[in-house]
C-alpha cells in the first residue's frame, strides 16, 4: 500500500509549469549553429509526382539544404509495423499532406518561407476519400476480422423485437497544446541524440537507425515531458524526429523541427471515424438476444496502428453488456486521407458508441427508460462471457450504476425533465446514465513489458528512470511515489529523470493506459532488488535477520534497532554493495490467440459511470450540458488528485469528440478544419457548473497490479457517452417511439438534422 | 519629428527599442530575441491562449491589465505600456505569486504547456479585484484552451485566488514613458509607424497608400504568422487617441473606429443586451482587449459578428482621408466579397449607431459550433419598428449567408404590415429568405442548415417579441452571465 503523504503529491512539474520554467523541447537553449527544418507537402490527395522543382527553395535566403527521399541511405519508412509510411515521398502521393521534401535553413522563418517556393507538378488520380468510396472500391489497409457466437440471423429474426440501424461517428484531432517537435544533435562519430516529443522513444530510435543505416546503439532518444500527446505522439511523432535526424546527419549541425499548428493538423493522423451498421433482437424487457454489427473505419492511406485500433473497437463493441449471440465484423477501409492513428481510447470509444446507441434505440422503441434497458443488459452471473470468449470476473458496473443513479437523483430528474419537455415548445431536455467497462493491457501481448533503472546514492537520494513517458498524466509523479514508498523515504529525495533509450532500452510506447501498471511495477522490482541487498547489510549492522528489516520514515528498522536510510547507503558503498539495479515487469496471465479468437487479452477491466443532463434548442440545434455526475473506479488510488484529473480531462475530451469537434474534409481530400479557429475543442464555458467527480470506493483491484490500483488514462473518455445519449434523449422527446437519427459529433447542425427527421417522421 | 524608438516596461526594466520590425510579434521578441521561453506558442493565430501575456496601461492613476495573445500582437504596440510575462510573477527569491500557488494547490496543470497562458489570464482576473462568479471566470478564461484538465481545477484555482488580496503594481514608473507622440521606426521602404493624431495618420497613409493599417492585429497577425505575407510598411492605429472616442450624440451612439470590443461592450450592452451578449462571445478576452469594432467592419469579412447587428441598427460609417471625410450607410460599404467602398488613402474613422426608439425591437443571434470564441456559422440582427402589433419597418441583416453581410430585402418587404402575433404569416415571409440568399457549404455549416436556421431565427425573434418565453437555452448578459430562460 502507498502511504498517505505520497498519495497527495502534486504533479512533479507543477511548480515549474506555473513559473514557465519547465522546459519543453522548443525551450531548450540552441547550440551555436542550430538549423531549422520545415517539411514541404502536397495538397493533392492522390497522384504521381510528375515534376519537383526545388531550385527556388534551395536558393532562398538562409537555406542550407533541401532534403528529399534521395538523401535517405537506409530505409525510407516511419511506420510502426507494416512498412507502409514513407518519411519522404518518392514518386507518388497518397494523401493531401504527404511530405515530399524538407527545407533546412538558418531560421525557422526562412525555412517556412522557402518551402512555399516549391514547384510541384502532380498527375492527379481520382482519390478515394470516404468510407462509402472505399466500400464501393473494396479498398482496405488490412483484412477484415470477426467475433462470432451462435446463429445470429435466426436469433434476431425470432426475437420479439428487433432493430436495424446505423450510426456515423466522426474522428477527432488530438490538439495537444505542444505541437510535434524534435531536435537532433550530432554526437561523436555517427552517434546522435534526438530529443523528441514522443510517447515511443524506442520506436523513434529504431526508425532513425534504420533510416541512417546505423546500429540502434548509435542513436539516443530522450523525452523529459510532452505538452500533451493523447495517442497523437505514439507512432506519429516518429516522422518529424526522423526528418530532424536526417537533416542533422546531412549537415552535421543540430537540427530542430517544430511543426506549425496548421501543418500539424494537416500532416498527422487522427481518431478513426466510423460508420457502424447493426441489427439486434431483444425481448419485451429490452434485453438483447442477439447482436450483429459491421464496423467500418476510415484508416486513411496506410495501416499505422489501425490493426490494434480496430481490434479494440471490436473488444469494446459490448461496452458493459452481455450479447448472448453475436457477430461483430470489422472492416479497415483504405482512403486517400491522412493515416489515422492512436487516440486515447484507441478504438474503444467508437465501439462503445454503438453499444450505447443500441440501448437508446431499444428504450425508444419500447418506450422504456434507457437506464432500465442498460441495467437489464449488463454482464452478470451466467451472463459473463465477452464476444471474444473472455470471462468477466471483476464486474462492478451494476453497483457503480446503481450508486450513481441514487447519488445523482436520476429518477427524480427524469420526472422533472419529462414535465419540462411537455411544457416547452422550443427547448427540450435530456438525461442519460451510461456505464464504461474498459479492458486494460495492450492487445499486442509483447508490448506488456517495462523496464526501470534505479540508482541510490550515498547520501540516500535516489534517481528513478523508466521506459514510460510523461505527457501530463502524472506517470512520473506516481512512479516516484512508488519508489519513495518502497524505500520508505520522502518523495523529495527521489529525483525523476528524463526517459531516454540509453538508460532503459527496448521499451513499449506509453499507451493503452498502462504506463503506471507497467513502469510502476518495473520500478518496484528494481527497488526490491536493491532493498534485498540493503537488508542483508542492515541485518549485519543491526544484528538481526534480513527478513525482519523494514524500510520506513527514512529509516531502516528491525526489532533490535534502526539506522538512517542515508547512513545505510553510505555503508553499502564502503562495503562494496551495489546501489543500482534495473527492474523489469511483464504483465502475467494475459494471452491472446488472435487467429482463433481465444484467450484472456485483458489483465482486468476498469469501470465507471456518468450521468449527464443537457438542453437543446429545437429551432437552431444549439446545446448546453447542464449537469454531469461521474463515479469512476480506479481500484486503490495511487494519487486521487491525479486520477480525478485524468477522469475529468478524459470526460471533457470525449465530450468534445461527440459534440463540438468536427473534422471536415472537402471533395479534394483537403482538411478544412486545420486550426483552432475552425476546429473547436471544449473551452471553459462548455463545462457545466454542476460537474461532480467521485472515485468509487473500491476494495482494490482484483488483479495483482501495483498496490491494487487501476489504470485511468483512457476509460474516462467513454464516460462522455452520457452526454451524447442525453442529447439523443432530448431529441427523442420531440416525438414518442421514433428513433432519432443523431450522428456524432452532435453539432448544432447535426442535432437539427435529427430534430428534422423526427418532425418529418410524424408529419 | 516622430520619435524613433519605443519604450515599455518589462519586469523591473525600462526597455527602449529602436529596432522594431514592422511585423515583429511580441512572442518572437520574447522567445527569439530575449530567450524568455516561459511564454509558449500553441497555435500562432490567437485561438489557444498559450502565448497570453498581460499588458498594463495607466488608467486613473492605477495600472489596468489586459490579456493579449502575444503570437499575433505587434511588438511596436507595446510603446508606452507595461509587459508582464509568466517569468515576472514569482518573487526574486522564488516565492510563487498567489495565482501560481492556487494553480499548484488545485492541480490546475497536467502537461503544463497551456499553463503559462492560464497563469497570465488569471493574473489579469485577479488584478481586476472583483469577486468573479462562474460566468465571469468563463469570460476570463474562454480564450485559453486546455486539452488535459477539463478546466474544473483551473476554475477552482480562479475562485480561490480571487478571494485573496491583490498585490498592487507600481504605477509611478509610467511617468518615464512618453505619451502622445508619433513614432516612426525604419525608413521609407520599410517601417513601423504609430501616429498619435488623425491628421498625422491621414498624411502618412496618403504618402504610403501601400501601407497596412493595423489596429488590434487579430486578423493581420495571421497574415504574418500563417500566410507569411511580407508587410514592410505598418501603420499602427492604437496610439491615435481620437479614434477611441465614445459618445452619445442625440439619438446616436458614436464610436471611433479604434474603440476595442472591450471598451465598446458596456455601451453596446446598454443599447441592447443582445448586442452585449454577442460582443461578449466575439473571440476571447484576449481578442476583445485589442480587436476593434472598426477592424471588424473594415476587414470586409462576410462572417464578422458586428456588421449584421450594426446594419440592422441603421448604422452609418465615416471614412476619412487627407482630402476630407464622407459618410455612408454601413450596408453600402460592402460591395461584394473582398471589395468595400474604400479609396486607397481612406480609412474608417467612426461608426454612428442609431439608438433604439420606443417603438423599435431589436434581436441578435449568433450560431456557432462552440458557445465561446468561435466564428459564427450564421449571424442575424433584426430591428423591427412596430405600431399596434404591426410591422412598420423591418431590417433583417445576416452574416454567413452571402459574400458580404447583407439585408434580406425581399423578406423585409414581406414582413411589412404583418402582425407580430401572426406566426403563420411570418412563416410564409421567412420562406423568402431562400430568395434573398444563396448561402455556401463550408466547414462551419451547410447551405441548407444556414438557410433553415436563418428562417428559424427570424421566427424566434418574432416569438420573443410577441412575448413567448423559454426561447433560448441561455441569455448571456454582457459580463458573460448566461441566465437560463425562465
Amino acid at each position: 500500500m502507498l502511504n498517505e503523504s505520497a498519495k497527495h503529491k502534486t504533479h512533479d512539474s507543477a511548480v515549474h509549469h506555473v513559473k514557465g520554467d519547465a522546459p519543453y523541447i522548443d525551450d531548450m537553449p540552441e547550440p551555436h549553429g542550430t538549423l531549422h527544418v520545415v517539411p514541404g507537402y502536397t495538397n493533392v490527395a492522390a497522384g504521381k509526382i510528375a515534376h519537383l522543382d526545388l531550385e527556388a527553395v534551395r536558393t532562398a535566403p538562409d537555406v542550407v539544404t533541401v532534403l528529399t527521399y534521395a538523401d535517405i541511405v537506409g530505409m525510407n519508412d516511419c511506420s510502426p509495423a507494416m512498412g507502409d509510411d514513407l518519411i519522404l515521398a518518392i514518386d507518388e502521393v497518397f494523401f493531401s499532406g504527404q511530405v515530399i521534401f524538407a527545407v533546412v535553413a538558418k531560421t525557422r522563418d526562412a525555412a517556412r518561407k522557402a518551402a512555399k517556393l516549391v514547384g510541384i507538378e502532380i498527375a492527379t488520380m481520382s482519390p478515394v476519400l470516404t468510407i462509402a468510396d472505399a466500400k464501393k472500391k473494396s479498398k482496405t489497409v488490412l483484412p477484415p476480422y470477426q467475433f462470432k457466437r451462435g446463429d445470429v440471423e435466426s436469433e434476431i429474426a425470432n426475437s420479439p423485437h428487433n432493430l436495424n440501424s446505423e450510426i456515423v461517428v466522426g474522428g477527432q484531432e488530438h490538439f495537444y497544446l505542444e505541437g510535434q517537435i524534435a531536435f537532433a544533435v550530432p554526437l561523436e562519430g555517427t552517434s546522435m541524440k534526438v530529443y523528441s516529443s514522443t510517447q515511443h522513444p524506442s520506436e523513434v530510435q529504431h526508425c532513425i537507425a534504420r533510416m541512417l543505416d546505423l546500429p540502434q546503439a548509435d542513436i539516443i532518444c530522450e523525452v523529459r515531458r510532452m505538452g500533451g500527446a493523447f495517442g497523437g505522439k505514439e507512432s506519429q511523432a516518429t516522422q518529424w524526429a526522423a526528418l530532424a535526424a536526417l537533416a542533422a546527419a546531412k549537415t552535421g549541425k543540430p537540427c530542430k523541427l517544430r511543426l506549425d499548428r496548421d501543418d500539424d493538423m494537416i500532416l498527422t493522423g487522427k481518431r478513426h471515424d466510423f460508420e457502424i451498421e447493426y441489427q439486434a433482437g431483444f425481448n419485451d424487457q429490452g434485453q438483447l438476444t442477439s447482436v450483429k454489427s459491421d464496423l467500418y473505419a476510415r484508416c486513411g492511406c496506410s495501416a499505422d496502428l489501425s490493426l490494434g485500433v480496430n481490434d479494440r473497437a471490436m473488444f469494446h463493441a459490448d461496452n458493459a453488456y452481455f450479447y448472448p449471440s453475436l457477430e461483430i465484423n470489422s472492416y479497415r477501409m483504405k482512403t486517400n486521407t491522412v493515416s489515422n492513428t492512436a487516440f486515447r481510447g484507441f478504438g474503444g470509444p467508437q465501439g462503445t458508441v454503438f453499444a450505447e446507441r443500441m440501448m437508446d434505440e431499444i428504450a425508444c422503441k419500447l418506450g422504456k427508460d434507457p437506464l432500465d434497458v442498460r441495467l437489464t443488459n449488463l454482464y452478470g452471473p451466467d451472463r459473463d462471457i465477452t464476444p471474444y470468449g473472455m470471462q468477466v470476473v471483476d464486474n462492478i458496473a451494476p453497483q457503480i450504476m446503481r450508486e450513481l443513479e441514487t447519488s445523482c437523483d436520476y429518477r427524480k430528474r427524469r420526472t422533472a425533465i419529462t414535465k419540462f419537455n411537455a411544457e416547452n415548445k422550443y427547448l427540450k431536455k435530456g438525461i442519460a446514465l451510461t456505464p464504461v467497462k474498459f479492458g486494460i493491457s495492450f492487445t499486442l501481448i509483447h508490448l506488456n513489458q517495462a523496464g526501470a533503472l534505479v540508482h541510490v546514492y550515498t547520501d540516500g537520494s535516489v534517481q528513478i528512470n523508466h521506459g514510460g513517458t510523461e505527457m501530463g498524466q502524472g506517470l512520473y509523479t506516481k512512479v516516484a511515489s512508488i519508489v519513495a514508498n518502497e524505500f520508505g523515504i520522502d518523495i523529495d529525495v527521489v529525483k525523476i529523470t528524463a526517459t531516454t533509450t540509453d538508460k532503459v532500452p527496448n521499451t513499449a510506447p506509453t499507451a493503452a493506459s498502462a504506463g503506471t501498471d507497467l513502469n510502476g511495477m518495473a520500478a518496484k522490482n528494481a527497488c526490491e532488488t536493491i532493498k534485498k541487498r540493503l537488508a542483508v547489510l542492515a541485518a549485519e549492522q543491526l544484528n538481526c535477520s534480513a527478513g525482519d528489516i523494514r524500510f520506513s520514515q527514512n529509516k531502516v528498522t528491525c526489532p533490535k534497532g534502526e539506522m538512517n536510510f542515508a547512513d545505510l547507503t553510505k555503508k553499502a558503498f564502503l562495503q562494496r554493495v551495489s546501489l543500482s539495479a534495473t527492474g523489469f515487469y511483464a504483465t502475467p496471465k494475459i494471452t491472446w490467440d488472435r487467429e482463433n479468437v481465444e484467450g484472456t487479452p485483458f489483465f482486468y477491466f476498469a469501470y465507471g459511470a456518468s450521468c449527464s443532463e443537457v438542453t437543446i434548442d429545437t429551432l437552431t440545434g444549439e446545446m448546453k450540458v447542464e449537469q454531469v455526475d461521474i463515479l469512476h473506479d480506479v481500484g486503490t488510488s495511487l494519487n486521487p488528485a491525479i486520477d480525478i484529473g485524468q477522469i475529468e480531462g478524459g470526460f471533457v475530451q470525449g465530450m468534445g469528440w461527440l459534440t463540438t469537434e468536427e473534422l471536415v474534409f472537402d471533395d479534394r481530400g483537403q482538411l478544412r478544419t486545420h486550426a483552432p479557429s475552425t476546429y473547436k475543442i471544449p473551452t471553459v464555458s462548455d463545462i457545466p457548473e454542476n460537474f461532480t467527480t467521485k472515485l468509487w470506493e473500491s476494495d482494490g483491484n482484483k488483479a495483482d497490479t501495483i498496490y491494487r490500483s487501476k489504470a485511468v488514462g483512457e476509460p474516462p473518455v467513454m464516460l462522455a457517452l452520457s452526454v451524447f445519449s442525453a442529447i439523443f434523449d432530448a431529441v427523442a422527446s420531440v416525438a414518442p417511439n421514433i428513433v432519432p437519427k443523431l450522428h456524432a459529433p452532435a453539432t448544432p447542425e447535426s442535432i437539427m438534422k435529427a430534430v428534422a427527421s423526427m418532425k418529418s417522421a410524424t408529419a | 519629428m516622430p520619435k524613433k524608438s519605443i519604450k515599455f516596461f518589462h519586469g523591473t526594466e525600462l526597455v527602449e527599442l529602436s529596432n522594431v520590425g514592422p511585423s515583429e510579434t511580441i512572442l518572437d521578441y520574447l522567445r527569439l530575441r530575449m530567450h524568455l521561453t516561459g511564454t509558449k506558442e500553441g497555435c500562432g493565430e490567437g485561438d489557444c491562449g498559450a502565448c497570453t501575456v498581460a499588458i498594463g496601461q495607466l488608467h486613473e492613476g492605477k495600472v489596468a491589465y489586459q490579456p493579449v495573445n502575444s503570437c499575433i500582437q505587434l511588438l511596436g504596440s507595446l510603446d508606452g505600456k507595461e509587459l508582464v510575462t509568466v517569468e515576472d510573477l514569482a518573487s526574486p527569491s522564488g516565492k510563487l505569486h498567489p495565482v501560481q500557488s492556487a494553480m499548484v494547490e488545485n492541480h490546475g496543470s497536467q502537461c503544463g504547456f497551456c499553463t503559462p497562458g492560464f497563469i497570465m489570464s488569471l493574473f489579469v482576473l485577479q488584478q481586476e479585484g472583483t469577486n468573479p462568479d462562474r460566468n465571469e471566470i468563463n469570460n476570463a478564461l474562454a480564450g485559453n484552451l486546455c486539452r488535459c484538465t477539463g478546466y474544473r481545477p483551473i476554475i477552482d484555482a480562479a475562485k480561490q485566488v480571487c478571494n485573496e488580496p491583490v498585490i498592487e503594481r507600481p504605477a509611478a514608473l509610467f511617468a518615464l514613458l512618453e505619451k502622445n507622440q508619433d513614432t516612426f521606426i525604419g525608413d521609407e521602404t520599410s517601417f513601423f509607424a504609430s501616429p498619435s493624431t488623425q491628421s498625422a495618420l491621414a498624411t502618412l497613409y496618403h504618402e504610403h497608400q501601400d501601407a497596412t493599417l493595423v489596429a488590434g492585429a487579430t486578423d493581420v497577425g495571421l497574415w504574418i504568422t500563417k500566410q507569411l505575407r511580407p508587410l514592410p510598411k505598418v501603420i499602427y492605429l492604437g496610439a491615435v487617441k481620437s479614434l477611441k472616442n465614445i459618445a452619445i450624440e442625440i439619438a446616436d451612439l458614436v464610436m471611433g473606429a479604434g474603440v476595442t470590443y472591450a471598451q465598446a461592450l458596456p455601451h453596446l450592452d446598454a443599447l441592447h443586451p443582445d448586442l452585449g451578449q454577442v460582443v461578449r462571445r466575439i473571440g476571447s478576452k484576449q481578442v476583445r482587449a485589442v480587436g476593434t469594432i472598426g477592424g471588424n467592419i473594415a476587414n470586409g469579412s462576410p462572417i464578422g459578428d458586428m456588421p449584421p447587428m450594426l446594419i440592422a441598427l441603421s448604422s452609418q460609417i465615416e471614412l476619412r482621408s487627407i482630402e476630407g471625410k464622407r459618410s455612408i450607410a454601413l450596408e453600402d460599404f460592402y460591395i461584394e466579397y473582398g471589395k468595400q467602398d474604400l479609396k486607397p488613402n481612406e480609412y474608417l474613422a467612426q461608426i454612428r449607431i442609431s439608438l433604439l426608439q420606443a417603438n423599435q425591437q431589436f434581436r441578435a443571434y449568433k450560431i456557432s459550433k462552440r458557445f465561446d470564441q468561435d466564428i459564427s456559422a450564421i449571424m442575424a440582427g433584426f430591428c423591427f419598428t412596430i405600431e399596434n402589433d404591426a410591422i412598420m419597418n423591418a431590417r433583417c441583416a445576416f452574416g454567413g449567408m452571402a459574400g458580404t453581410p447583407m439585408l434580406a430585402h425581399k423578406t423585409q418587404a414581406a414582413l411589412m404590415g404583418l402582425s407580430i402575433k401572426d406566426e403563420t404569416a411570418w412563416q410564409q415571409a421567412a420562406q423568402l429568405l431562400a430568395q434573398d440568399f444563396t448561402p455556401m457549404d463550408d466547414m462551419r455549416a451547410s447551405a441548407q442548415y444556414r438557410l433553415n436556421t436563418a428562417k428559424a431565427l427570424l421566427l424566434k425573434a418574432r416569438a420573443e417579441i410577441a412575448g413567448e418565453t423559454n426561447t433560448r437555452i441561455l441569455q448571456a448578459d454582457s459580463k458573460g452571465a448566461p441566465t437560463h430562460a425562465q
